[in-house]
C-alpha cells in the first residue's frame, strides 16, 4: 500500500523581526495563515484541520498556546494538533499534515507552525539545567561549536568555508522580502572581522533570534488539480530520531540524518541528489552546517561537502542552490524554521519564489534538524507528482 | 479499508509521588518491556514511535527528548511527538499506519505532575494577554462549570457522588489506582468543599504516571494478539479558547468527535471517559446520550487516578482491554485537554 498523492497548495509567511510587538501570537499566526490562504485560494470552509508546530512553551511563556489560540488559527470545531519535535518542529509539522491528506484522513489540513521569541530569553530557556542532563550552558551555539571543531579537524576544510555561507545567505536574504536580515553589502572581510561568539562560529556566522509565523496548505490530488495555479507536488517525506548521547555518536554526521536521507530518496526515487535535486533548503543555524549536511544528506561524500560551498555550487546559478531565501541565518523563528524551509522549497518549485527563485526549478528539498542533531525531517517536493 | 488495532497496553502505577525524574525514562522503561513481551514484539519491529508530554508540567525545555532514551533508539528510529496527552500521539500513530509507512507503532505518554504546583501550571494554559494574569487555576474553572450545571438542573451534588463512590468501587479491581475503595454518596456529601460546588473528591487526584499502546495493522495484529481491538473511528475536535464564548453546559466538540468517530450509544458496552471532575463524567454522558446498557469509567477512570498527559491515552488503552479480554465487543476510549472539556477525542474499538 503507498500513500495518496499530496501536494502544497499555498504557503504564507510573516515579516520576520527581532520583536513584532504590532502584533499579538494570535496575530503574528494569521498574518501568515492569511497569506497561505490567499497563495492556496482557498477559504476556511475547506480547511478540514489545523496541525500546530512550535518548540518549548517556554519560549512564550504559554502552555500549549494552540488551546488559546484555537480561534485565531482557525481551528474551532476541528481537529487540532500541536506538533513539538525541537528544531525539527517546523518539517514535523508539514509531514504530520501532509499524513493527514496522504492517508485520506481529510481533503485539505493547513500547517501553522510560530515562535515568538521576543516573548521570552531563548537563551535561557534552552539553557535550563534539568537533573541528570548535560548543561548546555551559551545555548545551542556552544553546544555545536565543537561538532564544527571537529568537522573541521575531521574534513580539513579551510577556515574561510563557514564565511563563505555566511556571505551567500546573507546576501541571498537580501533577495527575501520577508527575512529578518537583509545584508546585501555583508563580505568575506566583515564576516571574518565580527566577533568571535563560539569559536569558530563568528556573529555574522549564526543565525538572529526572530519572532516569526509561517503557514501552508496541503492538499489532496483533486485538490492539487482543481487549482488554478501550480502546486509544489509531495514526493516523499522522512523523519528519523536517535538519543542526544550516547557511546558512538557521531555528532558532525549524525546516522539519524543520514538514515532520513536514504530513505528519503529511495521514497522519491533519487540515485543522485546532487544531480536531481535543483534547490535546497537546509536548516543551516551556524554557517558551518551547510557543508556538514551537504554530506549528511549524500550531496557529497563525507569531507567534501565544503569543496560544493567553496566552489559557488551552493550559490544560486550554482548546481545546488543551498537556502536561496537566506535560510536560518537570515530569520530564526524556532518553531516556524522548519516549516519556512519546506515552504520556500515549495515556493522554488510552484515558481512563486520572486527575487530568489532559483530558474526551472523542478524538484526541491526541505530539510530540518533539531535537539542534540537528532532528529530530522525531510521532503521532497516537485511539480510532478513523481518521477 | 485499512484494518488497524490495539494489541497492547500498559500503564505505570498512579502515585501522588513517584521516585522517578520528570524525563520519563524511569517511568517508560519497564512499560515498554510489558508492552513488547503482551504483544511478543521486538522493539525493532516497531514502525513508528509517539510520545505525548509537556514541558510546563516537567520545567523544562524539551521534556520529551530524555524520554527517546527509554526507547533505545539507535540504530535510528521513525519517531514523533505531540505537545498534548498521549491519545493524540495515538492518533498521529494511526494515521500514520494509515498511510501504509508503518506495519506497528507504539505511542506513550507520560508526566510528573507532582514536580509542580498542578493547578497553578494549567493556569498557564489560557489566554496569556487577558485571563492568565487572573490566575483562575483548573479546579477553579471546574468549579464554574459544576456551578453552570448544577444552577441549570442537569446535574445534582448528589449524582456527582455516586459518580465518585462507583469510581472508588470500581477501582479496588485496579491495582494501578491511586484511590480505591468503598465509600458511599452520603458520606461523601458530607465532606466539606474544596471550590464550591466541588469538594476534593469530585476532583482527579494529582497523580504521577506513563502509559504505552500498541498499534498494528490486519494480519500483523492478528499474528500477535488473539483478541486485539480493531479501531472501527478516531476523531477529535476542540472548541474556542475563550472560557466566556463557551456554554461550559455542553461540549459541541465532544459530540461532533463522537459523531465522526461513529460512537453509537445503541451498540456500545463500555466507555472509558476522561473526565477530571465528576460533573464531567455526567455531562458527556447527557451529550452524548449514552443509555442503560453502556457501561461507564469500569476502570475507576481518572477520578482513581490522572497521570497527566497519558490519562487520556490509559483511557483507550483500559477501553481495548475490555475487549482484547473478552469482556466486551465494542468500547469507546476518550480524551480531554485544556480548561473546562476544551478538547475531545473518541477512539472507537469493536472486537470481530
Amino acid at each position: 500500500m503507498t500513500p495518496q498523492r499530496a501536494a502544497v497548495l499555498g504557503t504564507g509567511q510573516t515579516q520576520h523581526r527581532t520583536r513584532r510587538t504590532d502584533v499579538s501570537m494570535a496575530g503574528l499566526c494569521r498574518e501568515a495563515i492569511d497569506r497561505a490562504m490567499a497563495d492556496a485560494g482557498t477559504d476556511w470552509s475547506q480547511i478540514e484541520a489545523v496541525v500546530l508546530g512550535k518548540a518549548p512553551d517556554l519560549f512564550e511563556g504559554v502552555m500549549m498556546p494552540e488551546l488559546f489560540l484555537a480561534d485565531a488559527i482557525g481551528a474551532t470545531g476541528k481537529p487540532l494538533l500541536r506538533v513539538h519535535t525541537a528544531g525539527s518542529v517546523g518539517g514535523a509539522t508539514a509531514i504530520v499534515a501532509a499524513n493527514l491528506v496522504r492517508a485520506g484522513v481529510h481533503r485539505r489540513v493547513l500547517a501553522v507552525a510560530f515562535e515568538k521569541q521576543s516573548e521570552s530569553n531563548a537563551m535561557w530557556a534552552l539553557s535550563i539545567n534539568p537533573p541528570f542532563s548535560v548543561p548546555l550552558g551559551a545555548g545551542a551555539g556552544g553546544y555545536f561549536a565543537p561538532h564544527i571543531r571537529s568537522y573541521i579537524r575531521r574534513s580539513g576544510a579551510p577556515a574561510h568555508i563557514g564565511a563563505m555561507v555566511a556571505v551567500k545567505d546573507r546576501r541571498n536574504g537580501a533577495l527575501n522580502p520577508y527575512a529578518h536580515l537583509r545584508q546585501s553589502d555583508i563580505t568575506l572581510e566583515s564576516v571574518t572581522a565580527s566577533t568571535m561568539l563560539w569559536d569558530p562560529v563568528r556573529y555574522d556566522e549564526t543565525c538572529p533570534s526572530s519572532d516569526g509565523a509561517c503557514a501552508v496548505v496541503i492538499g489532496d490530488q483533486e485538490a492539487a488539480e482543481a487549482s488554478d495555479r501550480p502546486v509544489a507536488w509531495i514526493q516523499a517525506t522522512s523523519m528519523r530520531t536517535e538519543p542526544t548521547a550516547f557511546a558512538g555518536k557521531d555528532h558532525v554526521n549524525p546516522q539519524a540524518g543520514h538514515d532520513a536521507a536514504i530513505a528519503l530518496w529511495a521514497a522519491a526515487g533519487i540515485t543522485d541528489p546532487l544531480e536531481q535535486i535543483d534547490v535546497a533548503e537546509i536548516y543551516v543555524p551556524f554557517s558551518w552546517f551547510e557543508p556538514m549536511w551537504l554530506e549528511n544528506l549524500g550531496f557529497a561524500e563525507p569531507g567534501q561537502g565544503w569543496k560544493l560551498t567553496e566552489a559557488g555550487e551552493t550559490r544560486i546559478g550554482g548546481r545546488l542552490p543551498v537556502n536561496p531565501s537566506g535560510g536560518v541565518l537570515c530569520s530564526n523563528p524556532i518553531g516556524a524554521s522548519g516549516l519556512l524551509r519546506f515552504a520556500e522549497a515549495a515556493m522554488q518549485v510552484m515558481g512563486r519564489a520572486g527575487e530568489h527563485q532559483v530558474p526551472a526549478a523542478r524538484r526541491a528539498l526541505g530539510h530540518a534538524y533539531g535537539g542534540g542533531s537528532q532528529f530530522f525531517a525531510m521532503w521532497v517536493v516537485a511539480t510532478t507528482p513523481s518521477g | 479499508m485499512t484494518e488497524i488495532a490495539v494489541i497492547g497496553f500498559a500503564q505505570s502505577p498512579n502515585e501522588r509521588h513517584s521516585s522517578s525524574t520528570t524525563n520519563g525514562v524511569e517511568m517508560l522503561v519497564p512499560l515498554f518491556h510489558e508492552v513488547l513481551a503482551e504483544t511478543g514484539l521486538r522493539r525493532r519491529d516497531i514502525g513508528f514511535w509517539c510520545s505525548g508530554s509537556s514541558d510546563y508540567l516537567a520545567g523544562r525545555a524539551f521534556s520529551f527528548v530524555s524520554a527517546v532514551d527509554a526507547i533505545g533508539a539507535f540504530p535510528p528510529i521513525a519517531e514523533s511527538h505531540v505537545e498534548m496527552d498521549g491519545a493524540w500521539a495515538l492518533y498521529e500513530a494511526y494515521v500514520k499506519l494509515l498511510t501504509g509507512e508503518a506495519d506497528t507503532a507504539i505511542a506513550y505518554g507520560f508526566g510528573k505532575s507532582s514536580a509542580g504546583d498542578l493547578r497553578r501550571i494549567l493556569a498557564l494554559q489560557l489566554d496569556p494577554y487577558l485571563v492568565a494574569p487572573l490566575w483562575p487555576d483548573s479546579v477553579s474553572i471546574a468549579a464554574l462549570q459544576a456551578r453552570l450545571c448544577l444552577d441549570s438542573g442537569l446535574v445534582s451534588e448528589r449524582e456527582m457522588a455516586e459518580v465518585v463512590a462507583r469510581s472508588r468501587a470500581y477501582a479496588l479491581a485496579d491495582p494501578k489506582a491511586q484511590l480505591s475503595g468503598h465509600v458511599t454518596a452520603e458520606e461523601l456529601l458530607t465532606r466539606p468543599y474544596l471550590a464550591e460546588p466541588l469538594r476534593a473528591h469530585d476532583c482527579a487526584p494529582i497523580s504521577d504516571g506513563a502509559a504505552a499502546v500498541v498499534l498494528a495493522r490486519g494480519e500483523v495484529a492478528r499474528r500477535h494478539c488473539a483478541r486485539p481491538a480493531w479501531i472501527t473511528g478516531f476523531a477529535h475536535r476542540i472548541d474556542s479558547g475563550a472560557l466566556g464564548l463557551r456554554d461550559l453546559t455542553r461540549s459541541p466538540s465532544a459530540v461532533a468527535a463522537a459523531a465522526d468517530a461513529g460512537l453509537d450509544p445503541a451498540t456500545l458496552d463500555v466507555a472509558e471517559l476522561h473526565t477530571p471532575f465528576s460533573h464531567q463524567e455526567l455531562l458527556l454522558i447527557r451529550e452524548l446520550g449514552l443509555g442503560d446498557r453502556v457501561r461507564v469509567n469500569p476502570s475507576g477512570g481518572v477520578l482513581a487516578g490522572n497521570p497527566m498527559f497519558s490519562a487520556g491515552l490509559a483511557r483507550i488503552g483500559a477501553a481495548a482491554r475490555h475487549i482484547t479480554s473478552g469482556q466486551a465487543d465494542r468500547a469507546a476510549g476518550h480524551a480531554t485537554s485544556g480548561p473546562a472539556l476544551q478538547q475531545n477525542l473518541f477512539c472507537v474499538l469493536e472486537s470481530r
